[in-house]
């Protein structure tokens, strides 16, 4: 798989971490959500067949985090974006 | 049809043609008592065990494909149990002596054949941790033994035991692991259920659950409605897309992974050996090829087939262990989804939905257990109790810290 980075172009994905499915950046806070919220934000995913946002750590790169929309059937990548610019667009401040 | 050594012979005399399809192709019925969601090994060891050890009735099998085509099909056929946790060592061991007698319980050949395992040791630390995996089998009635470096050599003389950065130290080995042929055993559990009068229907797609109450009424399938007082789901690898219907979001990812098969050699591996260190198992078949694998692939995919890097870091672990292999030609790779569960262990458990029971999350591990998590499953169906060997697959293991973490990677399910 070849993932088109952001900022460095067509990267091979195996420069590459796979962390999980991209809502692992909604993380609740842990100080107000209660046990049942957070257990579902750490084991509980979606894994659906088909569409899927995912998180890529580009350790053998520029260590960036990438947000990468990519298809669990076909295993076609789609969209690829900055975990920073996605966190961001969803009100996170980094 | 009872299979045995005169019937062979004598159909091999009148030209074969006395042979009858093994089972019946039923059409559905209206409404069952049980209906296990998955014609693989686990939903028809669980039928043919629901049937037979526990003595239920009006039973169905749903099968979206073929009887036996997904994952029981597609793996390495290795049957062992050597773990090292309580959750699990007993519930393992339980399922290799339901394979010791296996043949012998469903009359059908499935060639399970006991050559031994061995996990390669390469430091003092992990003949420390063998030592105590070891310990732990033999303490729930399995089998161990702690091989020398030399025992190895005997054993496997032409392996590479000087490697620079993994040196072969020794060995754990379980006398009692083996192969097991995989399609046989979906055939022989299938011929077995359908003799009990289990339907077990195929190209029939489960689309959609209907509960009422909080109580599971039937499945929607592409053949029509079905009714049924319990659901037992047991499709590892679509786990997540079926148990959907019931509005689940399960601790669960699916993965690829990959396996290979060389092309024929001579008698060169007797057993099966696993290289952890260097990402690289193989066993060699009856056909004379060597079967082996690694890693996943590490991200989610339900694709059934892998990309080359995973190739490669397998093709790699393989010639560091045995630089033998070097002018080998592989002759097939394939991939299966797997359920990785977040702690590496699978799950046997009642839902929410009153009747719908859930089997998966079996990571790589789903073949070895075909028969324990059939009779589990089954235990849980018939009695909704767990079953003694599988207290510990909860779902709420999660919620209340109680995983069953053989690796100790945590709630990543790529890692383990």
């Amino acid at each position: 798989m070849i993932i088109h980075h952001p900022i460095l172009g067509p990267r091979d994905a195996q420069e590459f971490v796979y962390l999980g499915d991209a809502s692992l950046i909604d993380r609740p806070d842990g100080m107000t959500a209660g046990v049942e919220v957070f257990h579902d934000y750490l084991y509980n995913r979606t894994n659906p067949a088909g569409e899927h946002q995912e998180l890529w750590y580009h350790e053998q790169g520029d260590r960036s985090w990438l947000v990468v929309t990519r298809n669990t059937v076909t295993h076609e990548i789609t969209k690829v974006e900055l975990a920073r610019d996605v966190a961001r667009s969803r009100g996170r401040t980094k | 049809m009872r299979y045995s050594g005169f019937r062979v012979i004598a159909e091999a005399l009148t030209g074969h043609k006395g042979w009858k399809p093994v089972w019946r192709d039923p059409d559905p019925q209206p409404e069952y008592d049980y209906i296990i969601i998955g014609g693989g090994g686990h939903g028809l060891a669980t039928a043919y065990y629901l049937a037979k050890e526990f003595g239920q009735a009006r039973i169905a099998v749903l099968e979206k494909g073929y009887l036996g085509g997904g994952n029981v099909g597609r793996n390495t056929t290795i049957i062992r149990s050597n773990y090292l946790l309580d959750g699990n060592e007993p519930f393992y061991e339980f399922s290799l002596k339901l394979w010791e007698g296996l043949e012998q319980d469903f009359n059908y050949n499935a060639m399970v054949s006991q050559r031994g395992i061995i996990n390669l040791i390469h430091t003092d630390a992990q003949r420390d941790a063998a030592t105590r995996r070891g310990n732990a089998m033999i303490m729930h009635g399995a089998d161990a033994r702690l091989l020398s470096r030399d025992e190895v050599r005997q054993m496997y003389p032409w392996l590479n035991f000087d490697n620079a950065r993994f040196p072969i130290k020794g060995a754990l080995m379980q006398p009692r692991g083996g192969t097991v042929r995989d399609d046989a055993v979906a055939w022989g559990y299938a011929r077995g259920a359908d003799q009990r009068g289990v339907d077990l229907i195929q190209n029939c797609e489960v689309t959609g659950m209907r509960i009422e109450n909080g109580r599971i009424k039937g499945v929607e399938t592409t053949r029509g409605y079905i009714g049924a007082k319990k659901v037992g789901v047991a499709v590892a690898g679509s786990s997540s897309k079926v148990m959907a219907h019931a509005g689940m979001r399960l601790p669960i990812e699916s993965h690829v992974l990959q396996a290979f098969v060389s092309e024929g050699l001579k008698p060169l591996i007797d057993g099966v050996m696993t290289f952890g260190a260097g990402h690289f198992y193989v066993s060699q078949s009856d056909k004379g090829g060597l079967v082996f694998g690694g890693d996943i692939d590490g991200y989610n995919s339900y694709a059934q087939r892998g990309n080359l890097p995973v190739i490669e870091d397998v093709a790699e672990g393989g010639m560091a262990l045995m630089p033998a292999i070097g002018r080998v030609r592989l002759l097939r790779t394939w991939g299966g989804i797997m359920d990785m569960s977040m702690d590496g262990s699978p799950i046997i458990d009642k839902t929410h939905v009153e009747g719908l029971y859930f089997n998966g999350g079996w990571c790589y591990g789903g073949f070895k257990a075909t028969p324990a998590s059939g009779w589990a499953f089954a235990h849980l169906l018939a009695k909704d109790e767990s079953h003694i060997t599988a207290k510990a697959y909860r779902f709420d293991r999660f919620l209340k810290g109680l995983m069953i973490d053989e690796k100790g990677q945590g709630a990543q399910p790529n890692l383990h």
